[in-house]
This record gives C-alpha cells, sequence and structure tokens, in this order.
C-alpha cells in the first residue's frame, strides 16, 4: 500500500518539526541557565555513542541515548570540583568527539558515513526513524509538561526550590535526560554539529515578542518547526544540503525577529529585550 | 511544638567549617532575627534551615507539612527569561487572580501584575517576593536580608510591612539583617551569630551582651555596629543620626526617621 509517509519529503518534513517542537521548549530552558554548551557536550559525545552502537551491533539509537546519558551526568557530577564549568564542557565534548572519530576507525567491516551523523541526513529518514523521533519527542514534551513548575522554579533559584520542597538536583536530572533524549532523536535530523543550533536558535528567536516563559516555549517552537518545513523546501529547490539549511532557516527568523523588535521598540538593535 | 528545630547543626565546605554547633528552635508567631559580621555563617543557616544546605553533623527538623515562605537576599532572573509579575507569583504553585492581588496588596506592590520581573526597582522586586512568599500560607516566613539594595527608608518601611504582617498572618519569621538598629527592635528574639552562637536572647538582652559588643563594638551600640559591619558593602548607612536609642527600645517600637510611604 502506497501511503502519504512513503514519500521521502514528507517524512523528512514531520521528522524536522518532530524535532524541532521539542527541541524549542527544551532549548528555551538551556538558554534560561545559560547551558548552552551543555547541548553541544552531548551532542558531540554521541558520535562515540555512534561508533559504539555499530561496534557492539545495537540500535544506533540506544548506543547515542546511553552515551548522551553518561555524558550529561558526567558534566554535572564533575561541575564545581576544580574545573570551570566551560573548560569541563571544553574537555569532555572534544575528547569524546575524537574518542568518538577514533573509535569508528577501528570498526572493520562497516562502512559508515561520518557526514551523514555530523551533518544529519533527513533526507534519508524511514518510518521506523520517524516513529522513533515523535516516540522521544512526544516523551520529551510530556516530561517538560509533568516538570514545567518545578523546573521552572529551580531554574529561577535553586533556593527558592528547596524553599518550595522541590529538589532542583532532580530538576536538572530531568532536564539532563530530556537533552540526551533530543540529542538522540535528532541525530538523524540535523547531524551531531548542529542539534545544539535547533535547540538555541529557535528558543533565541522567540524571545523578544514573549512575555512569559510559556510564550517563548510556544513561539520557539512554532518558530522551530517552521525553520524546518521552510529550510527543507529551500534545500529542495536550491539543492543544498537539507540539515545546514534548516538551521540557515532558524537563523534568518532569529535576524528578523529581534531586528523587527529593535526597530518596533524604535532603539538600538539588540540581542534580547531586556533591561 | 518548634515550627523548626536544630540540633548541633555543623556545616562544612571542603574543610572549612562555617557553622558548628548551631542549636535553635523557632516557635509559632514568633520573630527571630539573626545579625552576625559578614562570613559568620548567616546566610548557610538559613539556607540549612530551607533544606538547600546538607549538614555536615547535628540535624534539622521541621514540623510536617511545614509551609516556608522564602523571600532570597536577591533574585537574578536571566535577561533572557520573560517573566510577568503575576506569572511569578504562580511558581511553583498555580495561584488565582483574587489570590494574586490580595499577595501583592498585602506587601504593598498592587498594580504591578502586569509588569515584567526586569523591569522592577529594588524595592518593588523585594514586595513582589515577598508577596509570592505570603501566597503559600506560610508558618514560618524566613527573610534573607531582604532589604538589601533599598535605601533606609524603603527597608523601614518593609520591616513596618513585616510586622504587620505577622499580626495579621500569625506566622513566625527567621530574618538574617545587618540592619541591626531596624531589626533588633521588631524581634522577640536576636541570635547572635559568628560561626557559633555567641549570645541570644531578647534584643535588649543581646545589644549589652559582651560577645555582642565585642563583635559589633561598644559605646555607641547598633550604630557604631553598623557602621563597622558595613564597611565592605557599598551601602551608605552613615547618615548622621544616632541609631543607638532604637536598638535597646521596646519590641515594638520604631526608629523615628521611618518614612512611610
Amino acid at each position: 500500500m502506497i501511503t502519504l509517509f512513503d514519500s521521502f519529503l514528507i517524512r523528512a518534513a514531520l521528522a524536522g518539526t518532530g524535532v524541532a517542537i521539542a527541541a524549542a521548549p527544551l532549548g528555551c530552558f538551556v538558554i534560561w541557565r545559560r547551558m548552552a554548551y551543555f547541548g553541544d557536550a552531548t551532542a558531540h559525545a554521541s558520535i562515540l555513542g555512534v561508533a559504539l552502537a555499530l561496534g557492539f551491533q545495537v540500535p544506533i539509537f540506544a548506543g547515542v541515548l546511553i552515551i548522551a546519558l553518561l555524558m550529561a551526568t558526567a558534566v554535572s557530577s564533575l561541575s564545581g570540583r576544580g574545573f570551570a564549568m566551560d573548560t569541563l564542557l571544553g574537555v569532555l565534548a572534544h575528547s569524546s568527539l575524537a574518542f568518538g572519530l577514533v573509535a569508528v576507525s577501528f570498526l572493520q567491516g562497516i562502512r559508515i558515513d561520518l557526514m551523514a551523523y555530523l551533518f544529519g541526513d533527513i533526507l534519508a529518514v524511514s518510518r521506523i526513524d520517524l516513529a522513533v523521533i515523535w516516540g522521544g519527542a512526544t516523551l520529551v514534551l510530556l516530561l517538560l509538561w509533568a516538570r514545567w513548575s518545578a523546573l521552572l522554579t529551580a531554574t529561577l533559584s535553586p533556593d527558592l526550590a528547596y524553599a518550595a520542597g522541590i529538589n532542583p538536583k532532580r530538576e536538572q536530572l530531568v532536564l539532563t535526560v530530556a537533552l540526551a533524549l533530543v540529542v538522540a532523536v535528532a541525530i538523524k535530523v540535523v547531524g551531531v554539529l548542529l542539534i545544539s543550533a535547533l535547540l538555541l536558535i529557535p528558543a533565541a528567536a522567540a524571545r523578544p515578542f514573549a512575555a512569559t516563559p510559556e510564550r517563548m516555549a510556544a513561539i520557539a517552537a512554532s518558530i522551530g518547526a517552521l525553520a524546518a518545513l521552510v529550510g527543507l523546501q529551500a534545500s529542495f529547490v536550491l539543492d543544498t544540503p537539507t540539515g545546514p539549511t534548516i538551521v540557515c532557516a532558524a537563523a534568518v527568523f532569529f535576524a528578523l525577529t529581534n531586528l523587527g523588535s529593535a526597530i518596533w521598540k524604535n532603539r538600538l538593535p539588540a540581542v534580547s529585550n531586556d533591561r | 511544638m518548634q515550627l523548626i528545630s536544630l540540633q548541633d547543626l555543623s556545616v562544612s565546605y571542603g574543610g572549612n567549617t562555617v557553622l558548628s554547633n548551631v542549636t535553635f528552635g523557632i516557635s509559632p508567631g514568633e520573630i527571630v532575627t539573626i545579625v552576625g559580621p559578614n562570613g559568620s555563617g548567616k546566610s548557610t543557616l538559613l539556607r540549612s534551615v530551607i533544606g538547600a544546605q546538607m549538614p555536615s553533623k547535628g540535624t534539622v527538623n521541621r514540623s510536617p507539612d511545614l509551609r516556608i515562605g522564602y523571600v532570597p537576599q536577591k533574585l537574578h532572573i536571566d535577561p533572557t527569561l520573560p517573566m510577568t509579575v503575576r506569572r511569578f507569583l504562580s511558581l511553583p504553585d498555580r495561584v488565582s487572580n483574587a489570590q494574586a492581588t490580595s499577595a501583592l496588596e498585602q506587601a504593598g506592590a498592587g498594580q504591578l501584575s502586569n509588569r515584567q520581573m526586569a523591569d522592577l526597582s529594588g524595592g518593588q522586586f523585594q514586595r513582589v517576593l515577598l508577596a509570592r512568599a505570603l501566597l503559600c500560607q506560610p508558618q514560618l516566613l524566613i527573610l534573607d536580608e531582604a532589604t538589601q539594595g533599598l535605601d533606609q527608608p524603603g527597608s523601614a518601611a518593609f520591616y513596618q510591612k513585616i510586622e504587620t504582617l505577622r499580626q495579621t498572618l500569625g506566622c513566625a519569621i527567621l530574618m538574617v539583617s545587618h540592619e541591626l538598629h531596624v531589626v533588633m527592635a521588631a524581634s522577640d528574639r536576636v541570635i547572635c551569630l559568628n560561626g557559633h552562637i555567641c549570645c541570644e536572647g531578647e534584643p535588649e538582652h543581646v545589644a549589652s551582651a559582651p560577645e555582642y559588643r565585642a563583635l559589633f563594638g561598644s559605646g555607641t551600640q547598633g550604630a557604631l555596629a553598623l557602621y563597622r559591619h558595613e564597611h565592605n558593602h557599598s551601602h551608605d548607612h552613615s547618615c548622621g543620626h544616632d541609631h543607638g536609642k532604637d536598638e535597646t527600645g521596646g519590641q515594638h517600637s520604631h526608629p523615628a526617621h521611618e518614612a512611610h510611604r
């Protein structure tokens, strides 16, 4: 039976929007908590996950998820022990990427297209991939929805959270798990190098128009989904690599919203409309 | 039954003992003030009370289902996080518009509901923090140098508000301050802290205790204490008038220079 899902473009569009919708609200937290490089580090580590998954012949999604989770917990538990966070992230991110690339070279008899993992290959998304992406995206959204208030309180101030009986460390763990999930499902769509872009750029683009955290998350999700569709169409028309084109589209949205709000408020352009 | 009691509490960071053998409790409806020089462990003590700091020794007992309203010393809201006052009041638990309005009025921050938190002045911000703390109908209200960054009339007005609240809500209040002249007068009990409890008791008792004088100076009592205490802060409290009398005044007297809003 031939269905709509058989068109690779439709599958790509569904995959792109699925990842974008899950990544954007999570990206808001990444921005609010100033952990932009946390996303990068988790993503870079996932190449190691790909290599190990191929080596041990387990599904790539599982390998990436496990390594991303390990990476995220390592960063969380190592922070505040003598190294500044950015140093720690730099060490872990780049060394795990390097170890991943080296590990890939040991894999004999398996030919893997490294570029596909670095930059994503959204046009090769299968129906199973699609199910994994939407399953993961739904899980992330459910997780965020269930913990929203506690997450937000812990983000504002850990002490405020403690006083209200919320354990901010647990909320940090929730975010870490969600981040690992998004990285694992997004690797196929935009690749390791551009996952952070999909987390951060739509959220940053949404900031000027948002008065509350919820609105920022909703606007970010819309911008992310729109960028996925526009980028996909543009890459089809212009014959450009799809993952990067989606990120370019998101970046254009970021420029437009921030420029627009700056002009609207009749003042010098600023990255965000604060203070 | 005490709301909260600390038994032999010690806290250390990496071999550095910040608090040692602190034992005290707070009864319902009581106003307790902690005074002490910078680095004396005041904030650590409050963080132990709210459960944010694990003791390295000793225990913290909270009465079951204790509702704590916490007003932090300072709250930095990242500029990338949009937050209206109204939304902030609903954290972590949603409150109705009526509840939000009444809490804002109680805290003296009516009309601010639709403003962005980032656009508030220091005094407005503190009052909004207070309003949020009131929304859980606290049995214990904790204020950590809540008037930092306010000018003298502003903080005097703030503490007056606190005392009115205690009368209407009947909650206990635990606060840290170095504005001794304003705070001590309003307290039932003062704890003088410097890594351990140096002395404690009624404000009059503490103000005349040798341990307190050793820490904060004697003679001019409050005024000098205040001045010395503040020297590595940017606040200007050397405003010239005499605060000495205020501290030894009756429990509910106020400094004469208080401004009314």
